[in-house]
């Protein structure tokens, strides 16, 4: 399915959040995210599951004032 | 200085964004004598590098203060601060919800609404709001313990507008955590702040931008230090007419 990822169209296998964050290549444990402008935490993404035009919000630590 | 129960030392808060290199951003950050860092949360591209700065700022040792800069809206700076505690593990987060992008004015409206539902699940915010006193009461309503009024527009290096406007602050709330929030430049703005009685001072631009970070960052570590000492020593008021210091009585009849 297609789904949007940082606001850039990507096809995934995946059906869950963890698994579709792995295959993306978001191998780093230090990300949050959001799916559809709504928090998904660490511990939710295993039961979170995807559809089609979901759009997901990969964030990481960036310098910040 | 307690920020929601954590003692602080030093009064000097510091942002980590605009630093020519990661290894001048930590001489800045221990020259200054930091304790509490600020940081943000950006898109991460995969196989990023948002791991790699995260281990750099782990490694110095400071508390993160996570931010919500950018923010417009309630919904994406709650969203935001959600995302932050559960990637930084903190309650803290710096609240920003932004009105204008000319001028980085805080939606204040926003601004108390967020605050409410974000101390509603626990959260410890620090507002970035401005200098209006009624404001600042309905975000002690709203449950913050810390308030982060401007001194100026962020990054642009003005000092504080409104003096006054900042003594009222400090006068209407004693028992509050003042911090003077954006619009510092040079270390004799942050020492003016102090002497108003401000807690502390949280810039970033001021020291990053410089010409040497580190340099500046102890500049202003010093500033914060002599402005503090000052307010405690109570300063004289200032008078119209000028006052001799030097004994008159005794003069000599020339």
């Amino acid at each position: 399915m297609i789904i949007t990822v940082n606001a850039a169209p990507h096809e995934v296998n995946a059906t869950r959040l963890s698994e579709a964050l792995a295959e993306l290549g978001f191998t780093s444990p230090a990300i949050a995210t959001a799916l559809n402008g709504e928090f998904v935490a660490a511990a939710a993404r295993d039961e979170t599951r995807l559809n089609e035009n979901d759009r997901l919000e990969v964030l990481a630590p960036m310098q910040g004032g | 200085m307690q920020l929601y129960g954590t003692e602080i030392t030093s009064p000097l808060l510091l942002g980590t964004a605009q630093y020519p290199s990661p290894a001048i951003l930590g001489d800045a950050i221990r020259a200054s004598g930091t304790e509490v860092i600020t940081v943000s949360l950006r898109r991460e591209t995969a196989a990023g590098d948002g791991g790699a700065f995260w281990q750099i700022l782990k490694d110095l040792g400071c508390h993160i203060l996570p931010n919500t800069a950018g923010c417009h809206s309630v919904q994406e700076a709650v969203t935001t601060a959600r995302m932050a505690r559960d990637l930084f593990k903190t309650n803290w987060i710096k609240l920003e919800v932004i009105g204008n992008p000319d001028t980085l004015h805080p939606d204040v409206f926003g601004l108390v609404e967020a605050a409410g539902i974000l101390t509603g699940e626990g959260f410890e915010v620090f507002p970035y709001t401005t200098d209006d006193l009624s404001v600042a009461e309905q975000l002690i309503k709203a449950g913050c313990r810390v308030l982060m009024p401007w001194g100026a527009p962020i990054g642009s290096g003005q000092g504080l507008r409104t003096p006054d406007a900042l003594r009222s602050m400090r006068a209407h709330f004693p028992g509050t955590t003042l911090i003077v929030d954006a619009g510092i430049g040079k270390p004799s703005h942050a020492a003016q702040a102090m002497e108003l009685g401000f807690d502390a001072v949280l810039l970033n631009t001021a020291v990053a931008k410089a010409g040497n970070p580190a340099l500046m960052a102890a500049a202003m570590a010093r500033a914060v230090a002599a402005g503090r000492d000052a307010f405690r020593a109570q300063p004289i008021e200032p008078r119209d007419m000028a006052a001799p210091s030097t004994p008159v009585m005794g003069m000599a009849s020339l």
